[in-house]
């Protein structure tokens, strides 16, 4: 059975397609403007990568905020479990995901079947999102690719200690003016994602072996400023932006 | 109305609840008479929800009660404009919503029915929550009118001998307050007979909140919030026992025919903390879409959960202990102990938590609770950033996304 998860987040949207068990492709592209075009562009795009037509998919489930615009998708289900069974099917042994998405982190503790037990999320407030990153990606002038590794070359990360992004933005932009150099205010930066996301995480417990999803596992910055706050290892799979995706195709073949 | 373009849905009539056109005439007459006491020569109190109203209603005056127009201005969706005016005369937006709405539409007499009658005095007690004391100060500049004030110390881990004293005493100066300001004696006899009919309204009240222990439940906490205004605003008079009457007369009718307020009911759910008074109708159709109904909520049973306190041979002296040990006003592991209870009771799947950015006494703990209630019953929560009238603190899709992910958790 061919399946496809189409994972519609607020910044970029995800696919995947699965086959009788086997993840056989994924692709990634910003949302834009449009959630409903979003949804059917990534998904014949994904179909067009790998030379499938659209017949030849059964059944097809979307997640994430742009979840109930699919319109083609046989079912919705919330990023929430999707990551939950993605991280599962990556690795069995998971226990805990931590999903830092464009506008929301998310915390789930998982069973050994890949149930979720419980999950936490952020609230409102940007901070301690991807949407918080790219702002003060802007700020800094900075490609967002690049925050990862600069931060690594910190040797005192600067204290960000405001809540709201706004004014943790015009702390960054006061810290450029007295000449704090990059690395330390980038990886000053992650340190205080890294406190907010494990703060949420604490609420429904770190488990290990903890694995990190979404789009911003890809900055190792802020994977080391949560395992330094957490005191835990983090996993970071080389599909962690598409989990979401690969647990609706997954939930599709039942 | 009937719209001539939509078709009833029979299935939908069946389950309206028919007592709600009398609650509403009642609520209307209600305001009516406190608004024209020019023509009556009745005095107007301005109380707060779980103040001593009994008094009031012995002394003739007429309570109005902030709390409920806050609801009312929050149902309208009105509050966010309230709220912002507020901000403009210099209030925090921290400060609850309820009082901001409050400070504001007493300046313009704004609001679904221009703004509350003018107070002749006002009664602040603290057992709700440390707002209330700045918020009637305020109010008592501004109308330039006295203001009573009981003080009910918090009760941490237990309720003290000291703490009644305390209580108690000052219940002999709010009566010499009343006598003063309404310039007549006060008839203790009266009071005795106000008690009886306020303790009569809260057992009938329980009774009614208790027909949701049947499965299906006959009516959800959304019904429970609309119907409370009565115990909260009416409370010590026969027309709230009359009413109640009927209400549960209406449940037991609906439980015995089977009319569930929720078709298919499948989950039960416990609600913690206020409504969300402008977005009660999408909270309710968005759980009942999972086949879920809001069975009971810590909030509407606050207006009867004293009842155990209060002596019906001595109401006036037991008021002390009965305004004391009101829901909000005890520690986090009594209000768990009392979450557990009502799991218990309503066979509650799971656990619905209103983390309400303007009460925080209300919000403060309830990680707490939560965790213990997990612990102790295993069953699943759901944690809801929003205000119960400020409609700039709730964020749909968040909201959205959080509910659909809880029901799914609880159908795994
Ligand atoms: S803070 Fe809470 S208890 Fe106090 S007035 Fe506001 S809503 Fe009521």
């Amino acid at each position: 059975m061919i399946t496809v998860g189409i994972d519609v987040g607020s910044i970029s949207a995800k696919a995947a397609l699965i086959n009788a068990g086997e993840l056989i492709g994924s692709r990634v592209m910003l949302t834009g403007y449009n959630a409903r075009n979003a949804g059917e562009n990534i998904f014949t795009g994904l179909l067009d990568d790998l030379g499938i037509h659209r017949d030849a998919v059964d059944r097809i489930v979307a997640t994430g905020y742009g979840r109930n615009s699919v319109a083609f998708a046989h079912k919705a289900v919330t990023e929430i479990t999707c990551h939950a069974v993605g991280a599962h099917f990556q690795d069995p042994a998971v226990r805990c995901v931590i999903d830092i998405g464009g506008q929301d982190s998310k915390a789930i503790a998982l069973d050994s079947t890949g149930r979720v037990k419980d999950f936490a999320m952020n609230d409102k407030c940007a901070a301690g999102t991807g949407r918080f990153l790219e702002v003060m990606a802007r700020a800094l002038e900075v490609d967002l690719d690049a925050f990862g590794k600069m931060s690594l070359k910190a040797d005192r990360p600067a204290a960000i200690s405001s809540l709201c992004t706004v004014f943790a933005e015009s702390e960054v932009i006061s810290l450029i003016a007295r000449g704090e150099r990059r690395a330390n205010i980038i990886a000053g930066i992650h340190e205080s994602i890294g406190s907010r996301v494990v703060a949420m995480a604490n609420r429904v417990g770190i488990t290990e072996p903890v694995m990190m999803a979404g789009g911003v596992a890809n900055n190792i910055g802020v994977v080391k400023a949560l395992e330094k706050r957490s005191g835990k290892t983090i996993l970071v799979s080389a599909y962690a932006q598409v989990n979401g995706a690969i647990g609706a195709a997954l939930i599709a073949a039942g | 109305m009937n719209n001539p373009d939509k078709p009833i849905d029979p299935e939908r009539e069946k389950r309206k609840i028919k007592s709600v056109k009398r609650m509403k005439d009642i609520m209307t007459h209600y305001y009516i008479d406190a608004k024209t006491t020019d023509q009556t020569g009745k005095k107007v109190a301005w109380i707060t929800s779980g103040g001593p109203v009994e008094p009031l209603i012995a002394m003739d005056v007429i309570p109005v009660y902030p709390e409920n127009h806050g609801a009312m201005i929050g149902a309208a969706k009105m509050g966010v404009d309230l709220c912002e005016k507020a901000e403009e005369m210099g209030y925090s937006s921290d400060l609850c919503s309820y009082a901001r709405a409050d400070i504001a539409c007493a300046t313009v007499n704004g609001g679904p029915i221009g703004g509350l009658p003018r107070p002749d005095m006002l009664v602040c007690c603290n057992n709700i929550c440390g707002t209330v004391l700045k918020w009637y100060e305020v109010q008592a500049r501004y109308f330039k009118v006295p203001l009573f004030i009981l003080d009910t110390p918090f009760n941490h881990t237990e309720y003290t001998k000291e703490a009644y004293a305390y209580v108690r005493a000052q219940l002999n100066e709010y009566i010499a307050f009343l006598e003063t300001h309404c310039r007549k004696q006060f008839d203790f006899d009266r009071l005795a007979e106000v008690g009886r009919l306020s303790m009569a309204g809260q057992r009938l009240w329980q009774q009614v909140l208790d027909t949701a222990v049947h499965r299906p439940a006959p009516m959800s906490a959304f019904d429970a919030f609309f119907h409370l205004a009565l115990i909260v605003t009416l409370r010590g008079t026969r027309t709230v026992v009359d009413y109640y009457t009927e209400l549960l007369d209406e449940m037991k009718t609906r439980v015995a025919t089977g009319i569930a307020v929720v078709p298919g009911e499948k989950y039960r759910l416990l609600w913690d903390n206020l409504p969300v008074w402008f977005r009660t109708r999408w909270l309710s159709d968005k759980f009942a879409a999972h086949a879920a109904c809001l069975v009971a909520d810590t909030y509407t049973s606050s207006w009867c959960g004293t009842l155990k306190y209060l002596d019906e041979n001595d109401f006036f002296g037991s008021m002390a202990e009965g305004y004391s040990r009101v829901y909000i006003n005890i520690g986090t592991d009594q209000m768990a102990g009392m979450v557990m209870d009502m799991v218990d009771k309503y066979s509650a799947d799971g656990l619905v938590i209103h983390s309400n950015r303007s009460c925080k006494p209300y919000s403060l703990g309830q990680y707490d609770i939560q965790r213990i209630v997990q612990e102790k019953r295993g069953i699943p929560s759901l944690v809801i950033e929003a205000d119960m009238t400020d409609a700039r603190n709730f964020s749909e899709s968040q909201i959205d996304t959080r509910i659909d992910a809880f029901m799914e958790v609880l159908k795994s």
